[in-house]
């Protein structure tokens, strides 16, 4: 047995080499560049080796409102992914064998399906005279159209629907992994079923949680057509903002200073998120 | 029992069942909006349409820059797959074989297409392209989108792989066979739903990628979701809506095969 292993592990190290290669030249290698180039003053790159695109990118307040509005509108539609999806992810878990079939086919259906498609029927639904303006006015609730396209709250009702899924399916993984001697000892020891919730299940769920979050988080910040569709161009987010200075005013080093404090600070909640899950799960233990 | 003990399970099932239907409504609804818009007999898009006809997907056959763009999108995602299969599950081979750091670190450091913005990187490609001397072409938008695209293939393989017996390849070996016929007969009809399974993430997300397209395609090489993008922006085109409507179709008939011949819903938690 331990024979066999060994000789399994050894001389196999080869195969990553294509793409370790692939890797190194075709993603760390632009990722590099990305950060040399954040470094020239001015841009067609004369002089190299100041930190004024930073400067600039950081101390102007327009330039920070974009980066925190990008920031927190992911985190929103984390939330609200998360608020939702839960309750999804559970309803699956415990749904019987041959719904639940049919419910995770409709769940990875939209993450499968075009994210422009998606995003598209938002356009119809959001609009002045769309579904969702009609109804409103139909029941009474408001007079006038709300302006719903082409303003924040719309951007995250999107969000949140478009990468749900992605909240959806490591959380539904997790609560499946939970035992379900515990819930019933919890009810036979007398907790309801809140506190059965609150104390068993939700602690048990974390890594999905954390994981869910991560990936809606990175989805959402980074998402260009939702946001550039639905905010229109009223609301800019980072993604726009790089996408202009790079290609629009062709001004390299400050868009690549734009995006490399866009990763830094992206990869920052992430590790952050990390590690409220790790704080929570060892609070539980 | 006590009105609290039911009290407490009826809120519970209300509060979730509630707001799971909302969830799966949002989820579903705006798929169905979008068939039925599509339908429109009219010039412009509303929901629920007036009257309905099938004239905007007869229309789609006129529509050049659509279908090109839709061209080009299947050649990139089928090259982008070939090529993230290949890298892919030689590193995933390597990788799930060995318990070395490095190979942990490998894992982790090939996952994180999926996690850094992909709309930097798409910037940083383009400006490595053009500082080397490169014209875009279609092959450099193809490199692009496999670097962001393999992380599918490593994962399902390495997911594949972890539930593929050592003392099966243990007996392979010691009949005998040597590396590569095992790899043959063995390992890969094994790990092929996997393998699949990657793919078809990988072909997905290729034909669906916009901030990688956004900087490596330019007017003479479109991508269909970019084109979409634009006629949405611009000038909000019905022929929008039935190309729409095609690609849910499509979407829908890709997944139905897929699950069936390798249950890829499974690798997709």
């Amino acid at each position: 047995m331990r024979r066999g292993s060994t000789f399994n592990v050894t001389g196999e190290w080869q195969l990553s080499l294509p793409l370790a290669l692939f890797f190194a030249l075709f993603f760390l290698g632009p990722l590099g560049l990305l950060m040399i180039v954040s470094f020239y003053a001015e841009p067609h790159m004369q002089t190299w080796g100041t930190a004024s695109q930073y400067v600039q990118a950081l101390a102007d307040p327009i330039n920070l409102d974009v980066l925190w509005d990008t920031l927190v509108l992911g985190l929103k539609a984390t939330l609200i992914c998360l608020v939702f999806g839960f309750p999804l992810a559970w309803m699956i878990a415990h749904a019987r064998p041959r719904w639940q079939g049919v419910l995770v086919f409709l769940v990875i259906l939209p993450i499968l399906t075009s994210v422009v498609v998606r995003t598209f029927a938002w356009v119809v639904m959001l609009a002045r005279r769309g579904i969702i303006n009609e109804s409103l006015m139909t029941l009474g609730v408001i007079d006038s159209p709300l302006r719903l396209l082409f303003d924040e709250t719309g951007v995250l009702i999107v969000l949140a629907q478009v990468q749900m899924p992605l909240m959806v399916l490591p959380l539904l993984t997790t609560l499946q992994r939970i035992d379900p001697n515990l819930a019933d000892a919890s009810a036979v020891l007398g907790a309801g079923r809140w506190r059965t919730l609150w104390k068993v299940i939700l602690p048990l769920s974390v890594p999905g949680m954390v994981a869910g979050c991560i990936l809606v988080y990175a989805a959402c910040v980074t998402a260009f057509v939702t946001q550039t569709l639905i905010g229109g161009a009223r609301n800019i987010y980072m993604p726009l903002f790089i996408f202009q200075e790079s290609m629009d005013l062709q001004n390299w080093p400050f868009a690549a200073a734009l995006s490399v404090v866009f990763m830094i600070s992206v990869l920052l909640v992430v590790a952050l998120l990390v590690s409220l899950g790790r704080a929570s799960r060892a609070q539980a233990a | 029992m006590n009105w609290r003990f039911e009290l407490d399970r009826w809120s519970f099932r209300i509060v979730f069942a509630a707001i799971a239907a909302v969830g799966m409504f949002f989820l579903v609804f705006p798929t169905i909006v979008v068939l039925i818009t599509s339908l429109t007999a009219s010039e412009f898009l509303q929901f629920p349409p007036k009257e309905y006809s099938l004239r905007w997907y007869w229309e789609l056959k006129d529509a050049v820059q659509i279908r090109d763009a839709a061209t080009n999108s299947f050649v990139v995602a089928f090259a982008t797959t070939v090529g993230a299969i290949v890298l892919g599950v030689s590193g995933a081979l390597a990788i799930a074989r060995s318990n070395a750091r490095w190979a942990k670190g490998l894992d982790m450091a090939f996952m994180s297409p999926l996690l850094l913005p992909q709309l930097a990187y798409g910037f940083a490609a383009l400006m490595m392209f053009s500082l080397a001397g490169a014209r875009l072409s279609i092959w450099l938008l193809i490199i692009g989108h496999i670097a962001v695209c393999v992380p599918f293939v490593i994962r399902t393989t390495i997911a594949a792989l972890a539930q593929l017996s050592n003392s099966l390849l243990e007996s392979s070996y010691s009949l005998g066979a040597g590396k590569l016929y095992t790899f043959r007969r063995v390992t890969y009809p094994l790990i092929r739903p996997g393998i699949m399974a990657g793919a078809f993430l990988a072909f997905m997300s290729s034909f669906d990628n916009v901030p990688v397209s956004l900087f490596l395609t330019d007017p003479q090489i479109e991508v269909l979701p970019i084109h979409l993008w634009q006629i949405i922006n611009n000038e909000l085109d019905a022929r929008a809506a039935s190309a729409a409507g095609v690609l849910i179709i499509l979407t829908v008939v890709l997944l139905v095969i897929m699950e069936r011949l390798s249950g890829v819903t499974r690798y997709m938690r």
